[in-house]
């Protein structure tokens, strides 16, 4: 990857503490020492590895002023909030911070750089300490080594936030690469919501995304967390998201994949405690030539926890989609409950939808189930939708709706469904006529 | 122009088997038609070919609403023409409530631009549901997912009401239903009748048409009509059975 970022030593990292300036030259060593991923590789079967290129994707200077303050107008989808970042090209636009309540009680809501010189001892304790270990590690590495934009969110013990924390990542300039971080920490007994929101300023920018979030979820701490993927088709995306929960916590993640012209995402989730529950959802609609390549990793380290997976994926044109997902229960984590289920909805004979569940199970008292289903438009339910007067295109929008209703159920703010639904809905009239 | 629903010498065949075979029929409107006929002689066929099923061969004839040859156009293009077709087995649409369902039908008739007036449309299908004796709490619920038959039936005859076509083809509506539903659904459709729009009611069972009163009974039998008649043939076919129809007209279309 041709960057100029390549030495963490450059001045905007000059201040930062060792401790940082050591992970972020080891993820320097990791992106240079490994090399770009193969076809061969099981961690990549299916994906078109031959297409996919992140040379000559570059970080950028910050946008105009009137820019970021353009794409912080845009930046509307949730509006009862605890708190707001909008970030244009790893660039900081607007920050929201929190009110003095919350401040009093101890909750810190900042940009990384800030929460690096704040609390240093938190940040060393939990920043860039996880990550998803399904083949993008080359890629986690450049991130380590670049990241300057993201929010770290940390509620201390007790402490519940209804109101969702909401971060923006724009992309803007010239084949721009961007490297948005979010860093979830919920401790003991509280409760968090966080939505992380990646768009695209137009739909020509083209961009390389390469992101991660982390969640902590401490005893008994619940944390919901939505992702609103929709880039324009010019991006290359890789997202690397891990969980990992303590417990009884209760962690529930839904994301939306909407745009991309090519979406790496990954998930890996960690049980670390007796009874935690962690629920992953998640719904694509892919269309053109898009592709989505979607790999998960549920690890129960601890008896009595439920892991919940359930990706839904809606495929038009020549698009395809990759569902790859490993449920492993270590020894001893007796009485799991671990699901995983992936369905595709093919609204085109030439879309193409990949399925590879997979189990490793070591304990001998559990309940786990994986499985992928992929079907067809019903032609009967179209012709009796179409009797009714229903143009066909509208029928199809109005299934899919149907396929991801389970799914957008679990989203709490009618606001956010209701501008998912437009999103989803703008992507069908755009694309089918 | 012809205010009827016009079938003309039509042939229809699925995987080389001819079904319909130069089957006849004219349904002016105003009048209610009642088509009896027994199972597996083309009733259901003759019903979606008229809709555009696309599964069906038309080796030749015509389908004219008012005078309009409908056949070849897509099942939503004829849907706007004024056809309506209640079907024998309603699909079940997963996540797709019957209030959005309907919404968008409707939606789907407006000019371009133009939107749907909510509260309006709230009201109407609220009053529609009142009458059909369903819940409104219905009105959530996914299109036809786990309803009874009975439920299936009212749900068709609320979409028809909503809709308001010019010509409706009930295809065996009244089986699933029990005697109460009956009478609802009955009610329904007599509150519609006028004199700008026609009934085709097809039924194996001559119980509905003491609800919904015919001007016509055609009978049909392999394929094409063989007898029609007044109310009193329906009365007739039921105490003599579809054995008499078999005997009397099998040769008759051999
Ligand atoms: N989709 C289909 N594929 C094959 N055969 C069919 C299909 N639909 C109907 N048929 C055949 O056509 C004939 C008429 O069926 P149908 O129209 O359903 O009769 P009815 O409604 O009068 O009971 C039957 O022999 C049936 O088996
Ligand atoms: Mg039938």
């Amino acid at each position: 990857m041709d960057t100029t970022l390549e030495t963490p030593t450059n001045t905007l990292y000059a201040k930062e503490p060792s401790w940082l300036a050591e992970r972020r030259s080891a993820g320097l060593d990791q992106f240079k020492n490994l090399a770009m991923p193969t076809a061969r590789a099981e961690e990549w079967r299916f994906a078109s590895v031959g297409k996919l290129s992140i040379d000559n994707f570059n970080p950028v200077a910050a946008p105009s002023s009137a820019t970021l303050d353009a794409l912080t107008e845009r930046s509307n989808l949730v509006s009862d909030r605890a708190g707001l970042m909008v970030y244009v090209d790893d660039a900081p636009a607007n920050f929201e911070c929190i009110g003095r309540e919350l401040a009093k009680q101890g909750v810190i809501y900042l940009p990384i750089s800030e929460a690096v010189e704040q609390h240093p001892e938190l940040m060393e304790k939990y920043f860039l300490q996880e990550s998803t270990e399904l083949g993008s590690q080359k890629f986690f590495g450049i991130h380590a080594a670049t990241v300057k934009a993201g929010a770290v969110l940390y509620v201390p013990k007790g402490v519940e936030i209804e109101k969702p924390f909401v971060n923006y990542y724009w992309t803007s300039g010239s084949r721009a690469a961007v490297f948005p971080h979010t860093l979830i920490i919920a401790e003991d007994n509280s409760k968090a919501s966080v939505v992380d929101i990646f768009f695209s300023e137009t739909e020509e920018n083209e961009a390389l995304n390469i992101s991660v979030s982390n969640i902590h979820a401490g005893v008994n701490a619940k944390v919901f967390r939505k992702v609103v993927q929709d880039w324009n088709e010019k991006t290359v995306s890789f997202q690397l998201d891990t969980t990992v929960a303590d417990r009884d916590a209760q962690v529930k993640n839904v994301a939306v994949n909407i745009g991309a012209q090519r979406a790496r995402f990954e998930n890996q989730t960690r049980i670390e405690g007796a009874g935690a529950d962690v629920k992953m959802y998640s719904l694509t609609v892919a269309e053109g030539a898009q592709e989505f390549d979607q790999r998960t990793f549920q690890t129960h380290n601890a008896p009595n926890a439920v892991s919940d997976l359930l990706y839904k994926n809606a495929l038009l044109d020549n698009s395809r989609t990759i569902f790859s997902g490993l449920i492993k229960v270590a020894e001893g984590s007796q009485q799991t409950d671990a699901y995983q289920t992936n369905r595709n909805l093919l609204l085109d004979p030439s879309a193409d939808a990949n399925a590879l569940p997979g189990l490793e199970i070591l304990a001998n008292d559990v309940r786990c189930s994986h499985g992928a289903t992929t079907g067809n438009v019903d032609k009967e339910e179209l012709f009796y939708m179409m009797q009714r007067g229903i143009p066909q295109r509208v029928a199809m929008q109005l299934m899919v709706f149907g396929f991801f209703e389970e799914v957008i159920e679990k989203i709490d703010s009618e606001e956010l469904v209701e501008n998912l639904r437009q999103l989803i809905h703008q992507k069908f009239s755009s694309k089918i006529s | 122009m012809k205010h009827s629903l016009e079938v003309k010498n039509l042939h229809v065949s699925i995987d080389g088997q001819a079904i319909l075979k130069d089957f006849n029929l004219t349904v002016p409107k105003g009048e209610v038609h009642a088509l009896m006929g027994p199972n597996g002689t083309g009733k259901s066929t003759l019903a979606k070919v008229m809709a555009g099923h696309e599964d069906y061969t038309v080796e030749s004839g015509e389908v004219l609403l008012d005078g309009v040859n409908i056949l070849g156009q897509e099942p939503d293009e004829i849907s706007h023409a004024g056809l309506f077709l209640a079907f024998q087995y309603p699909m079940e649409i997963p996540g797709v409530s019957i209030a959005n369902f309907i919404r968008a039908a409707k939606q789907a008739r407006l000019p371009e631009g133009e939107e749907i007036n909510a509260i309006e449309y709230y009201k109407d299908l609220y009053a529609k549901m009142d009458a059909l004796k369903m819940d409104r709490k219905f009105t959530a619920r996914s299109l036809n997912e786990g309803f009874s038959g009975g439920e299936k039936k009212r749900c068709e005859i609320l979409q028809m009401a909503m809709l308001d076509p010019k010509y409706c083809v009930m295809d065996e509506t009244d089986s699933g239903l029990d005697i109460d539903a009956l009478r609802i659904v009955s009610e329904g459709v007599n509150h519609m009748r006028s004199e700008h729009r026609a009934f085709l009611v097809i039924t194996h069972y001559q119980r509905l048409l003491d609800y919904i009163v015919p001007d016509v009974v055609h009978v049909m039998f392999d394929g094409r009509i063989v007898h029609s008649g007044d109310k009193e043939l329906a009365k007739e076919l039921e105490s003599k059975g579809y054995d008499w129809v078999k005997e009397a007209f099998a040769t008759a279309s051999a």
